[in-house]
């Protein structure tokens, strides 16, 4: 018998060919898609979704969803700003964003796990919360006059061997993710979760902790966008990363990960975050009308996932 | 009558049946028997229209058809009932019966729900079934559950009935109910396939047996011209010897002692000690509330009164992950919901109890855990083709096998074990014996719930009985009878002897 029969490494290779496709699509339509100029910007706007679309895919993988993380990335972003406007140290102030943005995530796990709330229901509450919080705290205007620390400034503008600092931290994640979803137990233990939450619990695995890591681990990572994106613009907006969430499902989505859990691997959502990156960049160049892209990013989605349909069928 | 020839199916390259043929005669009730994993399931579903086959042919009434769909097969009269039942448990019994078939208001769309409920009612009394049809049937015990499939097959006129392991989950009642519904239809001329490991029922209810062993064809007999020993050798392929193996093991010190246990509404009272190198058995009627007693003896069900000693040490297990730390292992019952991940692979499976085996730090060892899965794998023959097959695709008694691995994996010292060969084929069955007879001899305290008499009389040191959540007896199991037990779990007397 085969190790991974034929049809399930078509499943696993499809998004990577709908990518494909896309690229020379977009590249016969207009060849000025194909210059590393294009390629390093596509992918230095796809980092900062793509950090968010991997933790949303540990998230999934249990069988939850976060819709928080647009907030978190708004409210982390807020007081990072904040900290470096006052003078604070820019490591320092990395550090605190950062473990801010786990305990938003923590929050949500708990209220998940402990409360057993829907986990829907549970992060479309924290959604509004975090983004209200935001609201509160930077009193509705932007946070800007960050100064010039270069360690902060190299976060979102710098180059790395000319390649966009972003672009490294989102490969350097997606490595260390990588890793652990596939090589580690608390990756298992992830999958078990989401494959079967009575067996786990049965089995001894600490389903509560697992989720509320998994949740952590999400508000961290949009905390690193946040950082990101906040060097990138040299401010913090209080509505940044309005529907985030919908981009880094949607990533998961075309990615071949199932909504229902248990069933998915993070290469598909890079891939599928470089899919909607290169559609948002290419529909662009090609001069397709701002309103229709939207039409043409929805019906993407929704073949993905029909195609999706048909192979586990 | 159906005829199926030279069927041959193969899942990737795994080749599951090879010219296998069967003959189904009107008004006949027909055995397939064969270890798990021969093929009889995945025949069954080329009949049904489920699996496409690659090579044979399928004739109903002397005429050859290709199902594509379970529909096909339905429109000639070939109902299918599953191993896993197909009840959607928050609908009603009324509307699982007529699912998919509901009575409308002309072309409206709206239900004629008083009328379908009625009909509903009177066919399950037809089947000895007097229930309100309108509670939702997830409410209902398995067995009323299987015998609403039942009343699902005759409401869709079905002539030929398959029935995949229809008595792994009942009671003795509930079969004998099964039964006098069978012969019943019989009579009318209904034809049925009957799945089993149980050979006590194939000697009672069927009229002819075709046996399978590892997708092959071996032959068919006459129920009334064989012998039990002529099936098994058939099925194995060798002489099986005694049933239930001898141990040898020296019980020791009290390693389990459970004092007043009580949850509410399901058990109440329940005292007993399982020493080292013992096995003490859980007998009842389903639903007696035993598995209950093992959930919450390992932390997965709130009790409110009762206190629990190891090795003579009160200890507060508060979840499944303290009950381990203490050394207790559970297999569950319902292997599909409690038991596996179906999705993941065999190895994936076993060690998800003990990460820790296969893993240095937090990095599992792939190498490490190929090499201990194989090891289970061959320790308890599962069939399969290898452990990174996914356990979703093995056969029924082979996914069992997998669970026990999971918990072997742990290293126990109290094992306990719910319907530990439900679904088992005989050989399977000694096998899982023999491991609990090894474990006993190690010095493991095996708790053991199951619903055969025969097997509670064959393993057990000691028996409990329960009847409705409480405790009726403590047997030695020495000149101790079937009678003796169903006596008492039919609510005799109360008596305590230990
Ligand atoms: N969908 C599938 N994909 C791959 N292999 C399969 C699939 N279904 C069945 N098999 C394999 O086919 C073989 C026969 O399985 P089947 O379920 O028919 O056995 P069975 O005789 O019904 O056993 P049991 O008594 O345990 O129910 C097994 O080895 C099983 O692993
Ligand atoms: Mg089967």
């Amino acid at each position: 018998m085969l190790k991974t029969s034929s049809k399930e490494m078509l499943g696993k290779l499809g998004p990577l060919l709908g990518l494909f496709l896309i690229v020379i699509v977009i590249t016969i339509l207009n060849p000025s898609f194909m210059t590393t100029d294009n390629i390093l910007n596509i992918l230095r706007q796809v980092s900062i979704s793509a950090l968010i679309a991997f933790g949303m895919t540990f998230v999934i993988l249990t069988g939850g969803i976060d819709l928080s993380v647009g907030s978190t990335l708004a409210l982390t972003g807020a007081v990072a700003a904040t900290m470096l406007a006052s003078g604070i140290d820019p490591v320092l102030t990395i550090l605190a964003a950062l473990l801010l943005g786990a305990i938003l995530g923590a929050v949500n796990g708990i209220i998940i796990a402990k409360g057993k709330v829907a986990p829907f229901i549970a992060t479309l509450a924290t959604m509004t919360i975090y983004r209200g919080l935001t609201l509160v705290y930077t009193d509705g205007r932007p946070v800007s006059d960050l100064g010039n620390e270069i360690t902060f400034q190299m976060l979102g503008k710098g180059y790395f061997f000319g390649i966009p600092v972003p672009v490294c931290t989102m490969i350097l994640a997606f490595i260390v993710l990588y890793v652990i979803m596939h090589k580690t137990t608390f990756g298992r233990r992830v999958y078990a979760v989401g494959g079967n939450e009575a067996a786990s619990k049965l089995s001894g695995i600490n389903v509560d902790r697992v989720k509320i890591a998994v949740y952590s681990l999400t508000g961290m990572l949009a905390a690193l966008s946040a950082l990101i994106l906040t060097s990138r613009l040299n401010s913090a907006q209080p509505t940044a990363g309005t529907s985030y969430e919908l981009d880094a499902i949607a990533a998961v989505v075309l990615g071949g990960t199932s909504l229902t859990g248990g069933k998915g691997w993070i290469f598909g959502t890079l891939v599928g975050a470089l899919i909607i990156g290169v559609l948002n960049n290419g529909l662009n160049l090609i001069g397709v009308s701002s309103f229709f892209q939207q039409v043409v990013k929805g019906i993407v989605i929704l073949i993905a996932v029909l195609i999706d349909r048909k192979k586990t069928a | 009558m159906i005829e199926m020839k030279g069927i041959k199916k193969a899942f990737n390259r795994n080749v599951v049946l090879n010219n296998v043929e069967f003959t189904l005669l009107d008004g006949e009730i027909h055995a397939l028997m064969g270890e798990n994993g021969a093929g009889k399931s995945t025949m069954m579903k080329i009949l049904a229209g489920i699996y496409s086959r690659d090579e044979g042919d399928v004739l109903v009434d002397g005429q050859s058809y290709t199902f594509t769909s379970a529909k096909d097969a339905e429109s000639l009269g070939i109902h299918v009932i599953h191993q896993e039942l197909n009840i959607l448990p928050h609908l009603s019994v009324a509307e699982n019966l007529f699912l998919g078939k509901e009575k409308t208001i002309g072309r409206t769309g709206f239900l004629r729900t008083r009328e379908m409920n009625k009909e509903a009612q009177t066919l399950l009394a037809k089947l000895g079934l007097h229930i309100d049809v309108r509670q939702p049937a997830g409410s209902l015990s398995v067995g009323k559950q299987q015998l609403i499939e039942i009343a699902k097959a005759i409401n869709s006129e079905a002539k030929y009935i398959v029935m995949d392991e229809p008595t792994a989950a009942l009671t003795d009642r509930e079969i004998e109910t099964l039964f006098d519904t069978i012969r019943e239809l019989k009579a009318k001329g209904l034809s049925f396939v009957y799945i089993s490991h149980r050979m006590e029922e194939i000697f009672a209810i069927c009229d002819r047996i075709t046996i399978l062993r590892d997708g092959e064809y071996v032959g068919v007999r006459e129920i009334s011209k064989t012998s039990f020993d002529e099936i098994v050798k058939m099925m194995v392929g060798r002489e099986l010897g005694e049933r239930y193996p001898s141990r040898d093991a020296k019980i020791g010190e009290v390693a389990l002692e459970v004092k007043g246990l009580t949850c509410p509404a399901v058990c109440k009272d329940i005292n007993f000690q399982i020493r080292k190198g013992e096995i003490l058995a859980f007998a009842g009627l389903m639903g007696a509330g035993r598995t209950e007693v093992a959930q919450a003896i390992f932390g997965n069900l709130k009790k409110s009164k009762g206190d629990i000693f190891i090795h003579g040490e009160k200890v507060t297990i508060k979840s499944p992950i303290q009950a381990m730390k203490y050394g207790i292992g559970f297999v569950t019952e319902d292997r599909k919901t409690e038991g596996l991940v179906l999705d993941f692979s065999i190895k994936e499976n076993m060690f998800l109890t003990n990460l820790k085996s296969i893993a240095k730090g937090s990095f599992i060892q792939a190498q490490q855990e190929q090499l201990q899965a194989t090891k289970y794998i061959e320790q308890l023959n599962i069939r399969c083709s290898d452990a990174t097959q996914s356990v979703g695709s093995l056969s029924g008694g082979n996914q069992q096998k997998v669970v026990i691995a999971k918990w072997l994996s742990t290293k126990p010292d109290i094992l306990i074990l719910d319907e530990p060969t439900r679904g088992v084929d005989i050989g399977a069955k000694k096998e899982i014996y023999s491991i609990m007879n090894k474990l006993a001899e190690e010095g493991v305290a095996i708790l053991m719930i199951s619903s055969e008499l025969p097997e509670v009389l064959g393993m057990a040191d000691r028996v409990i009985v329960m009847h409705e959540g409480r405790q009726t007896a403590i047997l030695d199991n020495v000149d101790l009878t079937q009678e003796t037990i169903m006596n008492y779990a039919t609510g005799g007397e109360e008596v305590v002897k230990n």
